[in-house]
């Protein structure tokens, strides 16, 4: 019996690249990825050639030019001699604004309404279950319009509030006018106003940050204050009354702020063809964000449902038979439990609600897609430049978004250890 | 995964690529080789470009389609509409989908150079204005300090609307709106004070108001609005087809041809320059590459420009607007073609 015993071969054969299963799989993956961008090489080569030919070289000069026309709602100074990059960032902030409405708002109406569809109360369980598949099955923009169309056709126009037998009137004491194009309502004046801060292309109100820091730091006392009653109930058994050092903690900085600032209230008033003074919340801004908030609600509502069902029926039984009240139950057993199921599906929702929020358009909303992807695309007619800068802005805020979440994501899921 | 991000990616850019498609050969040979006009037209603004109750189109720009067609084919019935929004129009045009643009658009600077059009003429100078309902008491633009005005969003007006508020020391607030019936509805309801865009336009919208005679437009025209048909950039042979069609229809009037006499001015007028025109001397048609008797086909389609005016705009129509700039220089208008020969 002969037994051939070859020495394997050591070294490198190209041919083990094609035959070797342990490089096959490697191979295969890295001419794919070639071809790929070899591909996406000559698409882009190709556009961008024939946007040469065309004479519509890429360029993003366009955007320091003076964008020459206004804007009905700035939360920075913008006039029509600033720039479209301004005019972008207005945009962007309007966005911003709409998102972080929309995104508070949304939660606290999706919990509820998810919370009350389990509810035992038949009445109340299948209100919400209407609700729910009402705003869930019909599409954004139709909610969007209607309401808007409300707002526009029902309320009267400023008009109507003109003479001395006025076929509409402001109501709570005369401080607040709803019309149909905003409603004007009484808004914080600062006689001792602290001014702006330069600080690059975005100033910083004064005022505003000191009332947000009283704020802030009026929050993080009262957590001292509650966290040292825990250690004392811990310690004793006993909890000490804090409910008037919350109060004190929570309000008092704010109202030392305000009359620092010397602040009063500064009520509307008709003056020619609108109201003047206060603030004006524009309808296209309450009728997004109602939108907007109603129909994601909707979603959230289910996922929170679907969270709260996937606690097992033990945890509840258990917390029962220790006593605990139902509410409490739910606040403390069932709902932290639940986050960790609530908590991924609700970062895609906030997403959502980011980009369905450009769907601003169609009320006349000055939004990121309003300005940069509408305004200024018109008038310089840089319409690639114009839409990639808005797919990267978007690709931008919903990455930062998805990524704070995650964030908090990892801070309440179950902890393995 | 890594074959649908590529697919994907395919499919992206090459609509992308698809958009910026060389142009080889001349449009007009590429047109006769269709046998079809691509003409770029507004949605739908009554005596400019909109379709009738049977869904044909009529209007005044409607009419210059028209007559390119008929001047190219002899045939004015050759056109395929194709409206277009005032945001896609210059993509549309720039693309290819459309062969030339006819969208009561403002010949500007940038848009002339910048955006790699040519526009060939004007075939209606324009003005922008304010519409507004009697019964606010306002006589005047200049009345208008804080108010709220509707405007169609991606037009000039938008511009010349801030321009002329800054100008007058005055402010306003815009209710941007994308296209003239939502304009028209939210002015309706209350939603703003006033209405502004070129004064043909708002004439033409307010004819389609249940009470016209409760909207006043105001005196004050605040820009100059020279609207026209515009082509691809570097299209030069092509441009000179549209822009000598349209002379010709400005000529026709000029020198009293009109659909009803034009068969018999073409075989008996002896005035020269009436039969250069309609071919019945010097072949100008082989100049441009169009049969001899094109301009007698582009002028058959719907007339001359004094006709297409009456007939769509003019003051016998419910938009009734009166020929002011847009009458023959002999009328102490700016209609004044260069000659034919």
């Amino acid at each position: 019996m002969a037994v051939v015993t070859e020495e394997p071969k050591a070294g490198f054969r190209l041919g083990m690249l094609i035959y070797d299963t342990r490089y096959r799989s490697i191979t295969i993956q890295i001419v794919v990825l070639m071809l790929v961008m070899l591909g996406a090489a000559w698409l882009i080569d190709n556009l961008l050639r024939n946007l040469d030919a065309l004479g519509r070289g890429i360029s993003f000069g366009f955007l320091w030019n003076r964008a020459g026309y206004d804007i009905n709602q700035t939360l920075v100074e913008y006039t029509n001699d600033s720039s479209h990059a301004r005019a972008t960032l207005v945009g962007l902030l309007n966005t911003l604004l709409i998102a972080v409405l929309g995104c508070i708002a949304a939660t606290v109406v999706g919990v509820i309404a998810g919370v009350l569809r389990l509810s035992k109360n038949w009445v109340i369980a299948r209100l919400m279950t209407i609700y729910v598949e009402i705003f869930r099955n019909i599409p954004l923009l139709l909610w969007i319009l209607m309401i808007y169309t409300v707002f526009t056709e029902a309320l009267p126009a400023p008009n109507a509030f003109r003479g001395d037998t006025p076929a509409a009137s402001m109501v709570l004491f005369d401080t607040v006018a709803f019309t149909n194009r905003y409603t004007a309502i009484p808004w914080l004046i600062f006689d001792r106003s602290l001014g702006w801060l330069p600080l690059g292309p975005l100033w910083l109100n004064l005022d505003l940050a000191l009332i947000l820091a009283a704020l802030v730091g009026g929050f993080l006392i009262n957590r001292t204050i509650l966290r040292r009653a825990t250690r004392i109930q811990e310690a004793t058994g006993l909890r000490p009354t804090t409910w008037w050092q919350s109060l004190l903690a929570l309000f008092g900085p704010i109202i030392v702020v305000f009359l620092a600032l010397g602040t009063h209230l500064d009520s509307p008033s008709l003056q020619g063809f609108n109201f003047t003074g206060g603030l004006q919340v524009s309808n296209s801004l309450v009728a997004l964000w109602l939108a907007l908030t109603l129909y994601t609600a909707a979603f959230i509502a289910e996922i929170v449902r679907a969270g709260i069902n996937a606690i097992s029926r033990g945890q509840s039984e258990a917390a029962f038979a220790l006593g605990l009240r139902p509410g409490r139950t739910m606040n403390l057993i069932i709902l932290p439990q639940a986050l960790r199921v609530i908590i991924p599906p609700l970062i895609s929702q906030y997403l959502n609600l980011t980009k369905n929020s450009s769907l601003a358009i169609a009320v006349g909303y000055m939004d990121l897609r309003g300005t940069l992807g509408g305004i200024t695309l018109n008038q310089t007619g840089r319409g690639l430049e114009a839409m990639m800068l808005l797919m990267l802005i978007y690709l931008i805020i919903s990455l930062l978004i998805s990524s704070a979440m995650n964030v908090y994501n990892n801070s309440v899921k179950l902890k393995e250890r | 995964m890594k074959q649908s991000v590529f697919l994907g990616t395919l499919a992206a850019t090459t609509l992308f690529a698809g958009m910026a498609l060389a142009q080889g050969t001349s449009t007009l040979d590429t047109v006769k080789a269709r046998g079809e006009l691509n003409c770029g037209v507004n949605t739908g603004l009554v005596g400019f470009a909109a379709p009738d109750a049977s869904g044909n189109w009529q209007g005044f720009d409607v009419a210059l389609c028209k007559a390119v067609a008929g001047a190219i084919f002899g045939d004015a019935s050759k056109v395929v509409y194709i409206p277009t929004t005032s945001s896609d129009r210059f993509e549309q045009l720039t693309s290819g989908k459309i062969d030339f643009l006819i969208r009561n658009t403002t010949w500007t600077f940038s848009r002339d150079t910048d955006l790699n059009m040519d526009f060939v003429g004007v075939n209606y100078y324009d003005g922008q204005g304010f519409m507004v309902r009697k019964d606010l008491g306002v006589s005047s633009a200049k009345e208008l300090n804080g108010a709220t005005i509707c405007i169609q969003t991606g037009t000039t007006t938008e511009l010349n609307l801030a321009d002329y508020f800054k100008a007058n020391n005055m402010t306003y607030t815009a209710v941007p709106i994308e296209t003239n019936a939502e304009g028209e509805q939210q002015y309706l309801a209350g939603a703003c004070d006033a209405y502004t865009t070129d004064a043909s336009g708002l004439a033409a919208t307010r004819a389609a108001f249940a009470d016209p005679e409760n909207h006043i437009i105001l005196p004050e025209i605040i820009s100059k609005e020279p609207l026209g048909p515009a082509v691809r950039h570097g299209d030069s042979a092509w441009g000179d087809v549209i822009r000598w069609t349209m002379n010709a229809l400005v000529a026709a009037e000029e020198f009293g041809i009109t659909s009803a006499n034009i068969e018999e001015l073409a075989t008996s007028s002896q005035n020269p320059e009436i039969q250069r025109l309609l071919g019945t001397s010097d072949n100008l048609g082989a100049m441009i590459g169009l049969d001899a008797d094109w301009a007698k086909n582009a002028i058959k389609a719907s007339g001359n420009y004094g006709e297409i005016f009456a007939a769509t705009i003019g003051e016998s129509t419910p938009i009734g607007l009166a020929r002011g700039l847009n009458a023959q220089w002999t009328q102490g208008g700016l209609l004044y073609t260069p000659p034919f020969r």
